[in-house]
């Protein structure tokens, strides 16, 4: 089980948050095409490298955050701009 | 006790025996008596007793005895007690234990089976894809076949479930394996300062040590003693099963002593693994004849037990091993033949009786009487949790095993699985291993620390990932002995032989992941620890190719079989109940189980509970309601972004309904929020979706709109909830409440707070689920029992009766209100529930706006209605189908039903296509038992009271 470093709880199971996909930016509802809003909703990058991901930190802080992971190896980071606004869906 | 002289039988004490002959434990065999010594495995004392057949193999039912005399051995199977497919190498016995051999119908002695060479063209390679294909209609019959030759125990249902526990920990460093060099791993680790567990799959500490020499066992001796003193846990008798993501390791440990298995989950900074090697059958006719053993069996028979396996033995020898094998039957006066494969020697068969060896076929033609043969032709390295870590093993043919390929940062591995040498290297090895990982150990910690800076403060830079320098074991050459030039058996647990392998790569097979998937070799017991190195030689073997070429399968999760009790654990699964549970119980309550809530389904009658509330009045505990505190200038715009409708003028003092959507346009949740003060509010959701609202609500606050001052407060156990419902309702509350009721200051969809039954800060609304008068309770949790009884002693001329969640959903559903997730599912927008005038899409923002607007345009999406059988008798079953009459075209489903109490006819709510959907078209059900009944489309949503005049009286 991956090891999640919560900015505030420190490391924990990856079961003790809930993953909520790739940070996106949602799109303005009033201008958004069909198209581009489910693009956002169902479709990931996926990219094989560096990634913004929100997690939830259900178990612990409750708290909302984004870190960077490297889907090749799993290491983590934080990301250069902590607080950058994060994708609301759920 | 007699013996016959060929029998194994128990010989004097020797230097290193591991049971204890004071103390004598009487078990039984398949019905008859036996003794051994407290200490003796059941495979030894077995053997001590005579015993040479143990099982009959899986397809071809030939008689088996013991191979490897340990915990892989694959014929040593049996039944205990009411726990089937215990390792008999492995497991000591007890006094009193009942141990039965299994798969071997009508019996061990006379088994009708081993007639199958009969079935036995049946059950070549791959017979489960290719005899029971087709026609599908004989699939009963051949279930029936199979089931008769399944291998496996019996498994009693009404055992009863024993205690199986799991335990967490966060050690620095775990060893896996503690023969020589993890013993020396773990000390040298524990010695650097990291805190270690020691995981030995056996019951003693020490590996081969145990039957080496006096110094060997001294060595042991002189660890065992250091381990403890330095503080290293040692798990005797356990296993690590995998490796996860970032060193998430399973531990499944037998030794507890109160749990029969406990899984003890390890997040380990770094895990050494040192699990040594396992000694390889060699593949010839007549390998899987009782008598034919491996080298190690036959060593810790002789120097752990006391047992003698065989009065005149054939030793096929390639290594050491053979030749320490060789020296201990000498030493206690076994007559040895020795085959010694380093000088072209070979054997091609095992001959004798289906249950014993009588003689050897020797490569050269001879013949060799016996009645034990033993080979030593080499190791497989149980690379298993190398490959869970992402190691692909590469072959050595220059030792004829794999090693690992690759380098991984947090696992390090020692001992016979890097390579061989004196013990003093192998120790000496350990120790640099355990070095290291106490070094990277640390630096994972202070990276892990790093992470957490902002609860802790972080000490110092972090430590130098220390490099591999350790120095390499030298590896011994070994003579490459895979098969000889007869056929023999490769997976003794699977059954299956190289002739399968040959076959299934004439058949075109040429990948060994493929072949494993079509012959199932490796797939049994063993999990591959025997048979995996074989089945690749084989395999290249038959296709000419060298087993590099061939490569080898990917060893995955669990390293050794578990059982389902140590991964279920203790059976522990939290309820909730409101602070009313003890008087519902006492009150004969029937429960109902809701997500995790315990709540009364019925007080015995929920019809006579409908009528009661609707003639008088009810009361119901509805506690479980999601509950949230709101609090701050802004709770109005986060309302207005969770609900589709509009917030942001909500007066204090009132109530009002709204739904929510996930962004897709789906229904999410319904309920209705309360402004209580200027800046405070209290909003309740479906008992199901409170905690998913909440997190749903903080989302909004936390990432779109931070800038929003709003604090939320779940609360739902906080405050206990009673519905109070029916036209004596407000006479009922008036009685208890300094709340001013009167309709004209105090209306429906109004909130007041106020004393209830003398309890101060109680919240009371007016809303109307049940479409009776009724005020909802929101009382402190710690006075919510209180107040029911207040309730129910203050009203008894009035007739209030508690009611119960099947009552309120009778009545719910004669008001025609939908529930979330019962008339709406994972694909129902918010248009299709018919209360499209709730969905502003002229305010800016809101959860679901995008894709509302596109749902309001849709004409093709289902429409929530109330329906109506013709014959009220009939209540159609909940997902029913609606089809178009005469035809199995689906219009729909029923989503609820019920038989109303109030109107004596039965009532539902369906989603129906919107071509259906209007008032007066009729429907055609079909009902469970497949017969179609009419009924309509009603006008309105309520069957009962639409104008809603007894709601607002
Ligand atoms: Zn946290």
């Amino acid at each position: 089980m991956l090891l999640v470093p919560c900015p505030n709880c420190g490391p924990r199971n990856a079961s003790d948050l809930v993953y909520k996909g790739e940070s996106h930016t949602r799109p303005d509802p009033n201008l958004v095409t069909e198209a581009e809003w489910r693009s956002y909703l169902y479709l990931e990058d996926n990219p094989a490298g560096w990634l913004r991901e929100t997690w939830y930190c259900r178990s612990g802080c409750r708290r909302y955050f984004v870190l960077e992971r490297d889907t090749t190896t799993n290491e983590f980071r934080n990301p250069p701009v902590p607080g950058a606004k994060i994708g609301g869906k759920a | 006790m007699s013996t016959s002289p060929s029998s194994p039988t128990r010989i004097d004490a020797q230097p290193g025996e591991v049971i204890d002959r004071s103390t004598t434990i009487r078990f039984s065999w398949n019905g008859t008596s036996m003794t051994g010594f407290a200490g003796d495995t059941i495979a030894s004392a077995l053997m001590a007793n005579g015993v040479r057949v143990i099982s009959r193999s899986m397809k071809y039912h030939r008689p088996r005895g013991y191979l490897t005399a340990d915990f892989w051995d694959p014929n040593g199977f049996v039944q205990v007690g009411d726990d089937p497919n215990v390792r008999s190498g492995h497991r000591l016995i007890e006094n009193g234990m009942d141990v039965e051999p299994q798969n071997v119908w009508p019996s061990l002695d006379h088994d009708v089976k081993a007639a199958n060479g009969l079935v036995g063209r049946f059950l070549t390679a791959g017979f489960y894809y290719k005899t029971f294909m087709r026609p599908a209609k004989l699939w009963p019959q051949f279930e029936k076949v199979l089931a008769t030759f399944a291998p496996g125990g019996t498994v009693d249902l009404d055992t009863p479930h024993r205690l199986h526990d799991k335990r967490y920990i966060h050690p620095d460093v775990v060893v896996a394996g503690g023969g020589p060099a993890g013993m020396s791993a773990a000390l040298a680790a524990a010695e650097a300062g990291a805190q270690v567990v020691l995981v030995e799959h056996e019951h003693h500490l020490g590996g081969h040590l145990l039957w080496g020499s006096d110094a060997d066992r001294a060595v042991v001796a002189h660890f065992a003693s250091a381990l403890e003193k330095a503080g290293v846990e040692v798990l005797l008798n356990s296993t690590v099963t995998g490796r996860y993501e970032d060193n998430w390791v399973a531990i499944n440990q037998r030794s507890h002593p109160l749990a029969v298995e406990r899984l003890i989950k390890a997040r380990a900074k770094i895990l050494v693994v040192a699990p040594g090697l396992i000694e390889r059958p060699y593949v010839f006719a007549g390998n899987d004849k009782p008598g034919v053993m491996l080298s190690g069996a036959v060593r810790r028979l002789i120097n752990l037990y006391g047992v003698k396996p065989g009065s005149k033995a054939v030793v096929l020898t390639a290594n050491a091993d053979g030749d320490a094998t060789i020296a201990d039957l000498e030493r206690i006066g076994v007559d040895v033949h020795v085959v010694d494969a380093r000088k072209g020697e070979g054997i091609v068969a095992a001959d004798g009786p289906a249950k014993s060896v009588t003689s050897v076929e020797g490569a050269d033609g001879t013949k060799i009487d016996c009645d034990l043969l033993v080979t030593a032709i080499g190791w497989t390295a149980p690379t298993s949790l190398l490959n869970m870590s992402g190691d692909r093993p590469v072959y050595d043919p220059q030792t004829a095993r794999f090693f690992p390929g690759v380098d991984i940062d947090n696992v390090l591995s020692t001992g016979g699985i890097v390579g061989d040498g004196m013990l003093d290297e192998v120790i000496d090895h350990g120790q640099q291993t355990g070095r290291l990982a106490a070094d990277r150990a640390a630096a994972v910690a202070h990276r892990l620390q790093a992470f957490t800076a902002r609860a802790t403060p972080v000490h110092g830079d972090e430590p130098e990932w220390t490099p591999d320098r350790r120095s390499e074991l030298p590896r011994d050459a070994h003579p490459e002995l895979f098969r000889s030039s007869t056929h023999g058996i490769v997976d003794f647990s699977e059954d299956v032989g190289s002739k399968d392998l040959f076959g299934a790569a004439a058949e075109g097979f040429d990948s060994v992941e493929l072949i494993k998937r079509f012959t199932t070799a490796t797939m049994g017991p063993a999990q591959g620890k025997l048979e995996t190195v074989n089945t690749v030689a084989v395999l290249a073997e038959a296709r000419g190719e060298t087993i590099a070429e061939v490569g080898t399968t990917v060893w995955r999760p669990p390293y050794a079989p578990i059982t389902l009790g140590a991964l279920a654990g203790r059976i522990f699964e939290p309820v909730r109940v409101s602070s009313i549970q003890p008087w519902h119980e006492r009150n004969d309550a029937v429960p109902i189980l809701a997500g995790a809530w315990i709540r009364p389904e019925h007080y015995g009658d929920a019809a006579a509970e409908v009528r009661n509330t609707r003639e008088n009045v009810g009361i119901i505990d509805v506690t479980p309601l999601g509950k949230l505190d709101l609090r701050g200038p802004d709770v109005p715009k986060l309302l207005s972004m969770l609900y589709t409708n509009k917030w942001m003028k909500l007066p204090v003092g009132s109530v009002r309904y709204g739904l929510m959507c996930a962004e897709d346009g789906v229904v999410l949740d319904d309920g209705v929020t309360a402004r209580l003060g200027e800046e405070h509010y209290l909003m309740t959701t479906t008992s199901s979706g409170a905690a998913t609202i909440w997190e749903w609500a903080e989302n909004w606050l936390q990432t779109e709109h931070p800038e929003w001052q709003v604090h939320i407060t779940p609360v739902t156990t906080g405050l206990t909830s009673i519905n109070v419902a029916g036209p004596k309702s407000r006479e009922l509350v008036g009685r208890l409440t300094d709340i001013d009721l009167d309709p004209q200051s105090f209306e429906y969809m109004q909130v007041r707070t106020g004393s209830v039954a003398g309890v101060e800060n109680c919240i009371a609304w007016r809303i109307g689920f049940t479409g009776e008068l009724s005020y909802e309770l929101h009382v402190p949790s710690g006075h919510g029992l209180h107040v029911w009884e207040s309730l129910l002693e203050a009203g008894t001329d009035l007739g209030v009766k508690p009611f119960g969640l099947e009552a309120q959903r009778i009545m719910r559903l004669e008001k025609g209100h939908f529930i979330v997730g019962q008339d709406t599912d994972g694909l129902t927008k918010a248009p299709s529930t018919g209360m499209s005038s709730l969905i502003k899409l002229d305010k800016d923002d809101f959860a679901g706006k995008a894709e509302l607007g596109w749902a309001m345009e849709d004409v093709e999406a289902p429409i929530v209605v109330s329906i109506q059988t013709s014959d009220g008798t009939i209540v159609p079953r909940e997902a029913s189908q609606i089809v178009k009459a005469g035809t199995n075209e689906i219009l729909g489903r029923i989503t609820s039903s019920r038989m109303s109490p109030t109107l004596g006819r039965s009532v539902c709510l369906g989603q129906v296509a919107p071509h259906v959907s209007a008032p007066g078209t009729e429907l055609t059900i079909v009902l469970a038992d497949g017969t179609r009944t009419q009924a309509n489309v009603m006008e309105h949503h309520a069957h009962f009271d639409p104008e809603g005049e007894r709601l607002r009286g």
